[in-house]
């Protein structure tokens, strides 16, 4: 790959790929290349008019936007490291998640959020087939896979195929638990914890919970 | 929607209305004339078909969650025997099953 290819009029190769420099690279479309739908038209519409009549100020809009933004799946797995660690404490949030969460001064938000235990017997995975709802306040914004339709209608349709392609293979022994997320309930599934952590602190054990075991699409394994 | 006491007691088989309403209905088609039983009592909700159209004041009845038999819902499902979905089903979307709780 040293030889300089046809065009590379500048004195260095490219270590080998498309060297012509004045090659140009097909446009990243910007945001506002994509015309805008109704909602985006009628979301800034009534940000606008919200702004305009002081309902909200645009900061107010701003750190609202930023708070949603840094929600993310670290705080569910603190929940879950503290159910590992504490049985007392694992027994108060499959009871009751907001209660308990609020013990580590965790908010789960205004939507009541069940918790369910995976066990050596049943596996828990999460799907909302009408639209996207996710437990938000622990997890953060779902990922663009939890809102496709593939996902959607195959979570409970062939939930072990689905598992499987996220690299998921359940034993036969295992039965699924598929929790289909439609109306005014969210879930967090509590996964069981890996073998071979003896000993590791709260901290690290809450590393080893990642977004997809509290869906419920992988489970935790020893680092 | 019914009074205020939940019409179903936890592990009670239900029957899913077979009806297709146009509108916000959360109720997903898969599940509906299925039979199930109910998990849990989730508490009372304002019905989502008023709510998106509006009214703040919509009715609040029990919402239950039910679980089905994975096999029940899809006649050529692989898996284990044991594997269910569960769904969240508000009450008027409930029909009792002939020679159990009512």
């Amino acid at each position: 790959m040293t030889e300089p290819a046809a065009g590379n009029t500048h004195g260095h190769d490219h270590d080998g790929y498309d060297v012509d420099p004045t090659h140009r690279h097909p446009p990243q479309p910007d945001l506002e290349d994509t015309p805008l739908v109704r909602h985006q038209v009628m979301q800034m519409a009534v940000t606008s008019l919200l702004v305009e009549k002081g309902i909200f100020s645009a900061d107010d809009m701003r750190g609202q936007v930023e708070r949603m933004d840094a929600l993310n799946p670290s705080t569910g797995a603190r929940l879950v490291a503290r159910a590992w660690v504490d049985d007392a404490f694992r027994k108060r949030l499959l009871a009751d998640s907001g209660a308990a969460a609020a013990e580590l001064g965790i908010d789960i938000g205004p939507i009541t959020i069940l918790v369910m235990a995976n066990t050596p017997r049943t596996h828990n995975l999460v799907v909302c087939t009408l639209c996207s709802c996710y437990p938000k306040f622990l997890l953060g914004i779902p990922p663009d896979w939890y809102k496709s339709r593939n996902y959607r209608r195959r979570a409970v349709r062939e939930p072990r195929r689905v598992l499987a392609e996220f690299g998921t293979d359940l034993g036969p022994d295992v039965s699924i638990r598929v929790h289909d997320s439609t109306a005014d309930m969210r879930y967090l599934i509590l996964p069981m914890r890996p073998a071979g952590t003896n000993g590791m602190s709260e901290e690290d054990l809450a590393g080893l919970v990642t977004r997809d075991a509290l869906i419920g699409v992988t489970v935790p394994r020893a680092a | 929607m019914s009074g205020p006491g939940p019409r179903y007691a936890r592990g009670d088989r239900v029957r899913v209305s077979e009806r297709f309403p146009p509108g916000h209905v959360r109720t997903p088609w898969y599940c509906r004339g299925r039979i199930g039983r109910v998990e849990r009592i989730c508490g009372r909700f304002r019905n989502p078909e008023q709510l998106a159209y509006g009214n703040r004041e919509a009715a609040l009845g029990t919402l239950y969650r039910v679980g089905f038999p994975s096999g029940s819902l899809w006649p050529d499902y692989r898996g284990s025997e044991r594997d269910r979905v569960e769904i969240e089903i508000y009450e008027h979307w409930l029909e009792p099953v002939s020679g159990d709780a009512e």
